[in-house]
């Protein structure tokens, strides 16, 4: 059963085509790493997947919602599809519980009762418990990335998809970060689309890996021949170059 | 100055009275109308942009005295019988709205569009997104620039004096051209609005000071 479906999306800014030809089909439960240089549009193709990005051709489809259909309600698919972004995104006019609890109260309409208890299992599951009084602004940048993270999962969502959710962060607390992932990517039934530059997390957690350069997709196989030999020349050319330093 | 004070005294209080009452409006109203403005635009809509846009510039750019006098003579000649108070209030407040837009939306644009995006990966419409999460961000980046508006707007409300609106400007003429002794009659009415524009943006100051 397929998750995410793209066939033959394009997607333009302007007079720069972004997204060309992209055929892609990521099932449920997959865990599928994209990686590729700046600007090869990884980041927009994951935006794309719940709709910070408009697609201008192709068919997109996410968990049965069609994309590119205008009518479709961009919102009811958004409860299914958590986004963790680079920049953690938290609400910086609420605090750390509340950040966790205000998409269940007002999408999901839960109870305060069970919103509570949701919010309280995820910050533990983060390793956060003790700071829902916090506010954004008094957390670090990895323990915002792991709020982020139990923001999203508060919905109990369907897919995730992160979007290079270490790139700004100090060396030292990208571990802690990448540890949460991990976990979230554990869950037999998660479907997560990372966008990353951590070589050796990708081929930790990724079941498959999409290398990607100018707007296409270079190469899309299993995560162990990828590192081992990748096909494409793009490809080995850019495992060369990282894996080195 | 005494003298002016004591003779008049129940005088300036009206027009006191009337000051505030007129600046409480227009306040008021030119806070919701204001807001309404910046919010269309920055609509994704490209007709509410325009809309907001134009009101903005077009009650800017006319001098108050202008659109007052407008109000004074248009409305009753074609709508319903207003004094000049009310006229005065309904100048005041379209006049003041145009800004309190301009500031109210540059307080929208400068929250980083992450936390649109945030809100909306979440599920949440635009409108929840703005009202939970970018309005009360911007408002509270707002404050200072709203405080020196409001200040404007009791000073601005002098405005009805011209249209006959019982305002401390107003009063202030009167006695002036009733005692000959114009510049004691305007040192007490700079005096009384003085009274009402000090606190007021000492309060701005402090609510901007408690809430950052």
């Amino acid at each position: 059963m397929s998750m995410i479906e793209f066939h033959g999306v394009q997607k333009y800014y302007g007079n720069f085509h972004a997204l060309k030809d992209i055929d892609l089909i990521i099932n449920k439960g997959e865990t599928v790493v994209l990686i590729g240089p700046s600007g090869s549009g990884k980041s927009t193709l994951a935006r794309t997947v719940n709709g910070l990005e408009d697609i201008q051709e192709g068919k997109l489809i996410v968990n049965g919602h069609d994309l590119s259909n205008p009518k479709t309600n961009i919102n009811i698919l958004r409860k299914d599809v958590g986004m963790v972004f680079q920049h953690f995104n938290l609400y910086n006019n609420k605090n750390v519980l509340e950040n966790v609890m205000l998409a269940p109260r007002i999408v999901l309409k839960l109870s305060e009762e069970e919103n509570r208890k949701r919010a309280d299992k995820t910050l533990e599951m983060v390793g956060l418990a003790d700071k829902k009084e916090n506010m954004p602004s008094q957390v670090s940048g990895g323990q915002a990335q792991r709020v982020a993270i139990a923001r999203s999962l508060a919905m109990q969502p369907k897919c995730m998809l992160f979007d290079e959710p270490t790139s700004a962060l100090d060396p030292e607390m990208i571990d802690d970060v990448l540890q949460v992932i991990k976990k979230v990517t554990a869950q037999s039934d998660m479907t997560s689309l990372i966008v990353t530059h951590e070589m050796g997390f990708a081929k930790e957690v990724a079941d498959r890996v999409i290398f990607m350069d100018e707007g296409q997709i270079l190469e899309d196989t299993d995560t162990k021949s990828f590192f081992e030999k990748p096909k494409n020349e793009r490809a080995q050319k850019f495992l060369s170059k990282i894996l080195t330093h | 100055m005494i003298n002016i004070i004591t003779s008049h005294w129940s005088e300036l209080l009206t027009g006191f009275g009337w000051t505030i009452f007129s600046s409480v409006l227009a306040l008021l109203f030119s806070l919701v109308i204001g807001s309404i403005f910046a919010i269309l635009e920055v609509l994704p809509n490209k007709i509410a942009r325009t809309i907001g846009k134009i009101y903005v510039e077009v009650f800017r750019n006319i001098p108050l005295l202008v659109i007052t006098m407008f109000f004074y003579i248009a409305i009753p000649m074609y709508i319903v019988k207003i004094n000049g108070f009310v006229a005065g209030t309904i100048g005041l407040t379209i006049y003041t709205s145009a800004f309190i837009a301009e500031t109210v939306r540059s307080g929208i644009q400068s929250i980083d569009k992450g936390q649109m995006e945030g809100a909306r990966s979440t599920g949440m419409t635009y409108w929840q997104s703005m009202r939970y999460i970018i309005l009360p961000q911007a408002f509270k980046i707002v404050i200072p620039p709203l405080g020196n508006q409001f200040v404007n707007l009791v000073k601005n409300s002098s405005v009805l004096a011209f249209v006959a609106g019982f305002d401390l400007m107003y009063q202030g003429n009167a006695i002036a051209s009733t005692t000959f002794d114009t510049i004691n009659s305007y040192l007490v009415v700079g005096l009384l609005y003085l009274i009402i524009t000090l606190p007021l943006s000492y309060y701005m100051q402090y609510l901007e000071k408690r809430l950052v």
